[in-house]
């Protein structure tokens, strides 16, 4: 019994990282850069919601809508500025390091303007969630939501990938930049598209995250985002249904390492299977050999 | 990473609160023959030459930690008028001063150089813990007598011129096992601290031995880090797995109150018991303080309690300055009290040299028995630490209740 009550626990730390990963292997599978600073998109639109939610009494929806129409708009700001001068850069790392550069600039911007007091975040899932034998094993709201609604982001994005022409588009763009230019293809237009559904994406992970762990500050994050990566390349980054499955099996894994091996080693087990996984099978479980033409 | 500098940040600033009471006496040279100091004193009783002991105290009056530094030093003054009122120290007037230290060491080290120059004789501080380790650097050099009444880091009173009112870090997880034991509020215990902080795995460890030593039972010691602090629900689930009817907490609010929204939401409820670091849980904002209701924590002073002291302390305080006094007031108002008692006990006048007087602070601090708003009877030993019953409060309603 208590090893299901464990295991339903890392169901749902699995299901935020599910949900925080998805937007990272978005934008990574089309644009083919690592945007470090997704986990501080994320606390940005926590920030969103936590502020509207107080200036509106509480009315989290609309501070859920506004949180991902700013937080979109956050993220195609970002990519124009920071991102798309350096895309004709000469080294990849020139475009990673200034991912970096803006994850700090958010959190400093966000320590400025909220100051570095915790705020208790009201969960915007109101439900008390599933309770099976008697109330001995509960699945909270949060994570049947998190987990219906990582679902549901993945159905859409698969659709929207391989059935709309932008959907192609974006297809195109990721397998050669130079040849979709020549189909006609707007690759900038595709790429400030993908960060914007990335960053949308953000703030719905966000109002989750935070109502999953209700303490919300200027780091809030970071840690979840940088673990959501180590998923999205255990699932094979750029791989979606990939990205989903990587969340699970890290949550579950953290979970279960901190319960029968020891509560302080479980980060170092956690990014151990990185490293594992990088050496194994750099491609992840779900992720596809691309093939070097010459 | 980052919220470790805060953490360290913000004990930084309740050790500058701590080091501002202590003054030392800068009167005529210590090597005062009979002689001289038998007129000095008679002057004094004329009041002829109106020879007073300077006290100062320093702490952060400004930025973060201001709260921290006005109350050490509102309490610290309240303390000075009323010894004033009952006639000073030894038939001598106190005079003081403060200084702010920004919460940084070395402005706290202009702030000692400032209030030296105004002829201080005896330190009270400085309030946060580096400042007061940075400025006991230069009152060991002065040898002038230095009473911390919040530094709480270990290193605070390295050296033989430094005592302090309140606890140290790990010396609360001591005082937490005592009050367990002697109140008999568990009998299995759960612990969840913080390994990558040396707050509270110092503080860990003395409870743990400390809990041995009075038969209470530790059913699980779970630990987390700075990069893993969002899920609790392993460590609570195991402390409940393993009937833990008591929660200790020796780490800071900010990581308890998830604690306490998460055990909240799996339907546990043993008491939880917290230090210093749990101080600040009913500020966070927007937190259900529904959820901290019953938890306990450590510390020296109630504003509610109904002793005397107490009572008339809290009075003067909110007239004199429009707020409620917290623990570092309290720590500061007894700190002027204890340079007064050990004052008297060797018969101390303000005309003996500053290093004079700090020796004879330091025979008699662990000569006397203070007692206080923190504790009916504190005693100290060479090492500079108290040795007192420790207190406890509830969190009821929303606000602080003595626990007794």
């Amino acid at each position: 019994m208590s090893f299901l009550t464990y295991l339903i626990n890392g169901l749902s730390l699995g299901s935020i990282y599910a949900i925080i990963a998805l937007g990272y292997t978005m934008v990574y599978g089309i644009a083919k850069m690592l945007n470090f600073a997704h986990g501080d998109f994320i606390m940005v639109g926590c920030y969103i919601i936590f502020s509207v939610s107080a200036a509106l009494s509480g009315n989290s929806l609309v501070g859920i809508v506004i949180a991902v129409v700013l937080c979109t708009l956050l993220g195609i700001t970002t990519e124009f500025i920071a991102y798309r001068p350096l895309r004709g850069a000469a080294s990849p790392l020139a475009v990673l390091i200034t991912a970096i550069g803006v994850s700090y600039l958010l959190e400093n911007v966000a320590l400025l303007i909220f100051g570095a007091d915790i705020k208790s975040f009201t969960s915007v899932i109101k439900w008390e969630g599933l309770s099976f034998a008697g109330g001995e094993l509960k699945i909270q709201g949060v994570t049947v939501i998190t987990i219906l609604v990582s679902l549901v982001i993945l159905i859409a994005l698969q659709l929207f990938i391989n059935k709309t022409k932008q959907g192609q588009a974006m297809l195109a763009v990721a397998e050669d930049k130079g040849a979709a230019t020549l189909m006609g293809i707007n690759v900038n237009k595709t790429i400030m598209l993908t960060f914007a559904i990335g960053s949308a994406l953000a703030a719905i992970a966000g109002a989750l995250l935070c109502s999953a762990y209700p303490s919300l500050s200027p780091y809030t994050g970071a840690m979840p985002g940088i673990k959501a990566f180590v998923a999205a390349v255990l699932g094979g980054i750029g791989s979606v249904p990939g990205a989903m499955i990587g969340g699970l099996v890290l949550g579950i894994v953290e979970i279960l390492s901190k319960t029968y091996i020891s509560s302080q080693l479980s980060d170092a087990i956690v990014f151990g299977i990185l490293v594992v996984v990088l050496l194994v099978k750099p491609t992840g479980i779900l992720g596809k050999v691309i093939q070097e033409k010459v | 990473m980052k919220k470790f500098k805060k953490v360290i940040s913000s004990l930084m600033a309740s050790a500058l609160v701590v080091s501002m009471l202590a003054g030392c006496t800068d009167a005529a040279s210590t090597e005062t023959t009979d002689a001289q100091a038998q007129p000095a004193q008679e002057a004094s009783s004329s009041s002829d030459n109106g020879a007073t002991f300077k006290i100062g105290a320093i702490g952060p009056l400004t930025g973060g930690a201001a709260a921290y530094g006005n109350a050490v030093c509102n309490a610290a003054e309240l303390a000075v008028e009323d010894i004033n009122a009952a006639g000073g120290i030894n038939g001598y007037q106190v005079e003081y001063n403060k200084e702010d230290d920004e919460l940084n060491a070395e402005k706290s080290v202009n702030a000692y150089n400032t209030l030296k120059d105004w002829g201080m004789q005896i330190l009270v501080g400085s309030t946060t813990s580096a400042c007061s380790i940075a400025v006991s650097e230069y009152t060991k050099a002065d040898n002038m007598f230095q009473l911390t009444p919040s530094g709480s880091a270990e290193e605070c009173v390295t050296y033989d011129n430094v005592f302090r009112v309140c606890f140290s870090d790990p010396n609360q997880g001591i005082a937490s096992a005592q009050y367990i034991a002697d109140h008999n509020l568990a009998t299995k215990i759960g612990i969840i601290y913080d390994s990558s902080d040396v707050y509270s795995n110092g503080i860990y460890q003395k409870f743990a031995e400390e809990a041995k030593n009075k038969n209470l039972e530790i059913v699980s010691a779970e630990a987390f880090t700075q990069d893993n602090n969002t899920d609790f629900s392993v460590q609570l689930q195991k402390a409940k797995d393993a009937g833990a009817d008591l929660v200790f907490l020796p780490i800071y609010y900010k990581d308890a109150s998830l604690i306490l929204t998460q055990a909240n939401t799996m339907g546990y409820a043993p008491t939880f018991f917290g230090v210093d670091g749990m101080d600040g849980i009913l500020t966070v904002e927007n937190f259900d303080t529904k959820l901290a209701e019953g938890v306990m924590l450590l510390t020296p002073f109630a504003a509610d309690a109904t002793d005397d002291l107490t009572v008339n302390f809290v009075k003067k305080y909110e007239e004199k300055y429009g707020e409620t006094p917290n623990q570092f007031a309290a720590d500061a108002y007894d700190a002027v009290f204890i340079i007064k008692q050990a004052i008297e006990a060797k018969g101390a006048t303000p005309d003996m040299s500053t290093a004079d007087l700090c020796e004879a602070l330091k025979t008699a601090m662990t000569e006397i028995e203070a007692a206080g708003l923190t504790s009916s009877k504190m005693t100290w030993d060479a090492s500079g630490e108290p040795n007192k019953e420790p207190k406890a409060v509830v969190i009821k309603d929303g606000a602080y209740v003595s626990a007794e």
